[in-house]
C-alpha cells in the first residue's frame, strides 16, 4: 500500500473533529478533498499518525451572502465555487482564480479549505485572499476566531491554524463598484501550478485609480501583496504609463522569488512584473466596463 | 494487527461491502480487491488521470481518495460503460477515430469525457481541451481524442 499505517476517523461535528485533533498533539492531519495531502500521503512525504476526515461533516459546503460579503464553507469543492452564478456575481476574481486551479477532475474533489490551509505559495486562492482581504473562520475546541488573510498566511505551507483547529469558512468582501480584477499566471502546462502569478483588483473613480490591489503566488514563501505598488497606483490616472511603473515596484520590491529546475529567481521576478501588468490592464479594462466577464 | 474499516459502496450499479485498512487507496481496492482492472494505475499521485472514475457522476482520481472516503458513493468505472457487449457510444467513437493507440490512458480519457458529455452536449475544441487536460496520452494521440469526442456527442445526440 502506498501510504504509511494511520489512524482514521470521520467524526460528523467539528467539535468532534477538533477533540480528536487536540488528542494527537500536532500528529494529526485534516483530511479535506485530499488532492494535496494525499499525494504526500502516497509518497509518504506525509506520515500522519492520524487523518481526521472532514467530509462527512454537514453544513461545511456552503456559499450564500452574508451581509455585504460572501461567505464560502471550507468544504466547498473547487468546482462549485466555479459553477456558482453568486460568486461569479458577487466576488469575479475568485471565480476567474478557481478556474486555475489544476484540472476539472481535482476541483471536483478539491475543497477551498483545503486548498487554502494548504497553503502553496505557489497555488492561486492564498494570492486572491490576501488581494480581497478575506477573513477566515477557525474553529478550535474553546470555540470560533476570525483571522485576516494577512495573519493566516505564516510561511511555505505553514499557516496560524493551531494542531487542533480546522478552518471552517472564509468569507470575501463582494466586489466594489466600478472595480475590476484579474488573475495572470505562467505555468508550463495548463493546469500545472504556476511558476507566478498575479491577483489584483481595480478600482476607478472617473480616470483615476480611487484602490488597486497586488497579490503575487510563487514567488516567495507564501504569497505575497506588494502595498508599495498598490500605493503607487492610488490616485493616478490608470494609464499605460501607471501600470508600468506599479509593475516595475512589483518588481523591483519583491524579495528574491525561489530558484528550482522549473524557473530561476530572474525568470520569476521578470514573470511577476508582466503578469502584474497584464492583470492590472484587464482590471482596468472590467472596471471601465463594468463587466462581470462572461 | 491493522485497523480495518467497514465500507459500504455501489460500484457500477452492484453494491459491495468490504473491510479494509484506511489506508488503501480507492483504485487499489478497484482492482485489486473487486477485480476491475480497467481502472488503471499511472503515477499513483493525482497527476496522469488513468485512474479516472465517476464518483457520485463526477470525474474523480480514484488514485488520490481513500477506499474509506468512498463509503456510500455510486461509482462508475469504465467497465460500467458497455450494455450486453456493446459498446458505450464513447467507447465506440474511440475505436472509430482512432481515440487510443496503447490504450492504457483510455479508461481514464474516458471516464472524464463521461461526465463532460452528460452536462454539455455539443462541446467545443475548447471546452474539450479544458476537460481532457486532467489526462495525459503519451503516445500523443490528442487529436485523434478530441476528434473521438466529437463523434462520442454526435452518437449521443442521436440517441
Amino acid at each position: 500500500m502506498k501510504p504509511a499505517q494511520f489512524e482514521y476517523f470521520a467524526p460528523e461535528t467539528v467539535a468532534e473533529a477538533t477533540s480528536i485533533l487536540a488528542r494527537y498533539d500536532g500528529e494529526a492531519k485534516v483530511l479535506a478533498g485530499g488532492q494535496s495531502l494525499v499525494p504526500l500521503l502516497n509518497m509518504r512525504l506525509a506520515r500522519p499518525q492520524a487523518l481526521v476526515d472532514i467530509n462527512r461533516v454537514p453544513d461545511l459546503a456552503e456559499i450564500r451572502e452574508d451581509g455585504d460579503r460572501l461567505l464560502i464553507g471550507a468544504m466547498t469543492r473547487q468546482r462549485d465555487v466555479e459553477r456558482s452564478d453568486l460568486v461569479r456575481r458577487a466576488q469575479p476574481l475568485l471565480h476567474e482564480a478557481v478556474t486555475l486551479i489544476a484540472h476539472p477532475q481535482i476541483r471536483n474533489r478539491g475543497t477551498i479549505g483545503g486548498s487554502l490551509a494548504h497553503a502553496d505559495p505557489a497555488s492561486e486562492l492564498p494570492a486572491v485572499a490576501l488581494a480581497l482581504e478575506a477573513q477566515f473562520t477557525i474553529t478550535g475546541p474553546n470555540g470560533d476566531r476570525t483571522l485576516p488573510a494577512q495573519d493566516f498566511f505564516v510561511t511555505f505551507l505553514t499557516t496560524a491554524l493551531q494542531p487542533d483547529e480546522v478552518l471552517t469558512s472564509i468569507s470575501f468582501p463582494t466586489q466594489a463598484q466600478n472595480t475590476g480584477s484579474s488573475v495572470q499566471e505562467v505555468a508550463r502546462r495548463h493546469g500545472d501550478f504556476a511558476l507566478a502569478g498575479a491577483a489584483v483588483t481595480v478600482t476607478l473613480d472617473g480616470d483615476r485609480c480611487s484602490d488597486a490591489r497586488i497579490a503575487l503566488f510563487g514567488v516567495g514563501a507564501t504569497a505575497v501583496r506588494t502595498s508599495g505598488a498598490e500605493e503607487a497606483l492610488r490616485g493616478a490616472e490608470a494609464s499605460d504609463a501607471a501600470l508600468d511603473a506599479a509593475a516595475d515596484a512589483v518588481r523591483d520590491q519583491i524579495d528574491d522569488p525561489l530558484t528550482d529546475i522549473h524557473a530561476s529567481s530572474d525568470f520569476r521576478r521578470h514573470l511577476a512584473r508582466t503578469m502584474t501588468r497584464r492583470a492590472l490592464a484587464t482590471a482596468v479594462e472590467r472596471a471601465r466596463n463594468g463587466a462581470r466577464y462572461a | 494487527m491493522p485497523e480495518r474499516r467497514d465500507l459500504r459502496l455501489r460500484v457500477n450499479g452492484v453494491t459491495y461491502e468490504s473491510t479494509v485498512e484506511p489506508r488503501l487507496t480507492l483504485v487499489d481496492f478497484l482492482r485489486g480487491e473487486l477485480g476491475l482492472g480497467g481502472v488503471h494505475v499511472g503515477c499513483e499521485h493525482g497527476v496522469c488521470g488513468a485512474c479516472t472514475v465517476l464518483i457520485d457522476g463526477r470525474a474523480a482520481r480514484s488514485c488520490i481518495m481513500l477506499a474509506v472516503q468512498a463509503s456510500g458513493a455510486d461509482i462508475t468505472t469504465v467497465e460500467g460503460l458497455s450494455t450486453d457487449g456493446t459498446l458505450h457510444p464513447i467507447q465506440q467513437a474511440f475505436l472509430e477515430s482512432h481515440g487510443l493507440q496503447c490504450g492504457f490512458c483510455t479508461p481514464g480519457f474516458i471516464m472524464s469525457i463521461c461526465e463532460l458529455l452528460e452536462e454539455n452536449k455539443s462541446p467545443t475544441d475548447d471546452e474539450i481541451k479544458e476537460t481532457l487536460g486532467g489526462n495525459l496520452c503519451r503516445c500523443t494521440g490528442y487529436e485523434n481524442i478530441i476528434k473521438s469526442v466529437h463523434l462520442a456527442a454526435e452518437k449521443m445526440r442521436a440517441l
